[in-house]
């Protein structure tokens, strides 16, 4: 409201439009300087890759689509997606025990994360492996009592569940320290104001204190992610051999070429880190409503009756209106101001 | 619940002539040692609007938040609607109530808290209508009208799809009114709703409040807005130090106050 005025003074005081400032921008020859420097160094690079021979570019793109480099991506993508499902829900358990008040809860998940954080990932997965050795078998029943499903775990996929089982135990021992510092990142007034409503514990949690906190959560959680995409390299130590590192490095032992296998290898990780990354930006928009102000304000109402091409007609007072400006931010505009003057 | 825009009842001999809401007695509240709450009775009629100030520290919010069981108390008892809160008593022995039992009272008094609390991940709208749908089971579509209707009665329809971020402090407070107002409380409870608010914005929260004061609905009311007091209020209680130093009808208290204590504060606020 003030700065309108001012601005609408200044305007008229003037008589007519005011003269627009238009400078001569700093020069900063030393960013051309550094930019000319990274663009050789690139096309160096790009020169010794394609014109050395070593690479083998042949091979790779006789690799690159072969059906047990591509069964290998699935399978690095089934481990990385079942572990991680898996750390994620043991990871939230885990994060609300160490809030509760009973103790043994909070001893119990404070004794998990110390073991599981403190002992190497492939000593875990070995240990998996051996478990399955004296477990030929799994089954589903009643403790004590018969069994409901039986699984007989044959080879070569029998390492799957322990591969599962290690780097999913694994990454839930990190992934609850991410969860409790996000759910110690919501304000406590958020709770209170949700038991003052009457609302019960489970519903606060899940809808008010989880949704704030993945705030925190995403941005680590899509870091363990990539982080358990590469880790998942280390199953053959269960051993689990049909991952796309185990097929690579087995191809490039049979042709005696690493280089170029070692480029599929690399390749096919950088592109699903790439879609994880994709993924993890949706996922951050997500749950940074509310918060990243730049989203106007939308009115499900209106904007469905827009995109039906009629009128939203007898609805309750509905929130813009058609050609009302839209604060974009947590500003107090001025006509915040003039409304709150009335 | 009191239906909003019911007339208010006769008052007979400075108070109303209707049934005790809250009936607080000997209640005392301990944090570890400190002793913050010393032997508070009190009590709020029905349709009533109870004043409650005093110094920082003398126990207003924590005498507040005991009434809805966000802190437990040490000693004595609360009664709201005749119902005691939190306990359950049988064979002369209090039984803590689950948590399910202390949401359903909770239910009925609505709070409104110094620092807003709206859900930072929802919109207007979907702060009103969050209880009503989780809480009561109310149908979505019923609960949006409702909320709707409820921020127009607050003056924000035009806000109704803002996240709290792009929301004034005065706005903010008034969406977590109509909050509370969602879930028909008897009994509303505000903990200095005004006093984070930049001084321009104050107003129009308190215009809300007084709005609901006439409407007759029932207020538990920590404030300095000394006017407010005078404008709205039947009672007054002066705290210090953990105990009611002095209550009587806001006009008489604050022209004619009868203990130094209570003159100090005055003199400071006023
Ligand atoms: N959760 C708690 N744990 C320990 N002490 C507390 C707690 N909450 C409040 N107190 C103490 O209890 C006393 C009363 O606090 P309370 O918040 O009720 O005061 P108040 O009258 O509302 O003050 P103000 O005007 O500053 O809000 C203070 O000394 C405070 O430090
Ligand atoms: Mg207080």
């Amino acid at each position: 409201m003030v700065m309108t005025a001012h601005k609408a003074e200044a305007a008229t005081a003037q008589g007519g439009a005011p003269e627009l400032i238009k400078a001569v921008p700093v020069r900063h020859p030393g960013r051309w300087v550094g930019a000319a420097v990274i663009l050789l160094l690139v096309a160096l690079g790009i020169q010794s890759l394609a014109t050395n021979p070593q690479f083998h570019w042949e091979t790779v793109a006789l690799y690159i689509l072969d059906v047990n480099v591509v069964r290998g991506v699935g399978w690095t993508l089934l481990l990385t997606v079942l572990s991680m499902v898996l750390a994620i829900v043991l990871a939230v358990l885990l994060a609300v025990m160490r809030q509760s008040d009973n103790p043994i809860f909070r001893w119990s998940s404070w004794v998990w994360v110390w073991f599981f954080r403190g002992t190497p990932v492939y000593t875990q997965l070995l240990f998996w492996g051996l478990v399955t050795v004296l477990y030929p078998t799994m089954s589903l029943g009643i403790p004590f009592g018969p069994a409901l499903v039986t699984w007989v775990l044959e080879d070569p996929t029998r390492g799957f569940i322990p591969a599962v089982l290690g780097l999913g135990l694994n990454e839930s021992a990190y992934l609850a320290e991410i969860f409790r510092a996000g759910l110690k990142s919501v304000d406590k007034g958020q709770a209170e104001a949700a038991e003052a409503l009457g609302m019960s514990r489970g519903k606060i949690m899940w809808r008010i204190i989880l949704p704030q906190a993945m705030r925190v959560i995403v941005p680590p959680t899509g870091n363990e992610t990539i982080g358990m995409l590469k880790t998942t390299s280390l199953v053959l130590a269960v051993p689990f051999t049909l991952d796309l590192t185990f097929v690579t490095n087995s191809l490039a032992n049979r042709t005696y070429l690493p280089i170029p296998l070692l480029i599929v290898a690399a390749t096919w990780y950088l592109v699903i880190t790439s879609i994880l990354m994709v993924g993890q930006h949706y996922i951050e928009k997500h749950y940074g409503k509310g918060i990243e102000s730049g989203a106007p304000p939308v009115n499900p109402a209106a904007a469905k009756a827009a995109a039906a091409g009629t009128a939203p007609t007898g609805t309750a007072p509905t929130g813009v209106e058609p050609g009302e400006a839209i604060p974009g931010g947590p500003t107090v505009t001025g006509k915040d101001i003039e409304e709150s003057g009335r | 619940m009191s239906a909003p825009a019911q007339p208010k009842p006769a008052v007979v001999d400075g108070r109303r002539d209707t049934k005790e809401l809250v009936r607080i007695e000997g209640v005392h509240k301990y944090f570890g040692d400190h002793h913050v709450l010393r032997g508070i009775d009190m009590t709020v009629r029905q349709g009533e609007v109870a004043v409650l100030i005093g110094p920082s520290g003398s126990g207003k919010s924590t005498l507040l938040r005991c009434i809805n069981h966000l802190e437990t108390i040490s000693a004595g008892r609360i009664f709201v609607d005749d119902e005691l809160i939190g306990y359950h008593e049988r064979g002369g022995k209090l039984h803590e109530l689950h948590l399910k039992e202390i949401a359903r009272q909770r239910r009925n008094i609505g709070m409104v808290f110094q620092r807003f609390n709206l859900f930072g991940h929802k919109t207007a709208v979907e702060n009103v209508m969050e209880a009503p749908v989780q809480v009561k089971g109310q149908g979505k579509a019923a609960a949006r009208r409702r909320a709707l209707e409820l921020l127009d009665r607050v003056g924000l329809s035009e806000r109704a799809y803002h996240y709290p971020a792009q929301l004034s402090g005065g706005q903010q407070q008034r969406v977590a009114i109509a909050r509370a107002l969602a879930m028909d409380p008897e009994l509303m409870l505000f903990d200095e709703p005004t006093s984070a608010l930049d001084p321009e914005l104050v107003g129009d929260v308190l215009n809300v409040m007084k709005d609901l004061a006439r409407s007759g609905m029932t207020m538990v009311v920590v404030t300095h807005e000394i006017g407010f007091a005078r404008e709205v209020g039947d009672t007054l209680t002066f705290m210090d130090g953990g105990v009611v130093v002095e209550s009587g009808h806001p006009r008489e208290v604050i022209a004619n106050p009868q203990h130094e204590r209570t003159k100090g504060f005055l003199s400071r606020v006023l």
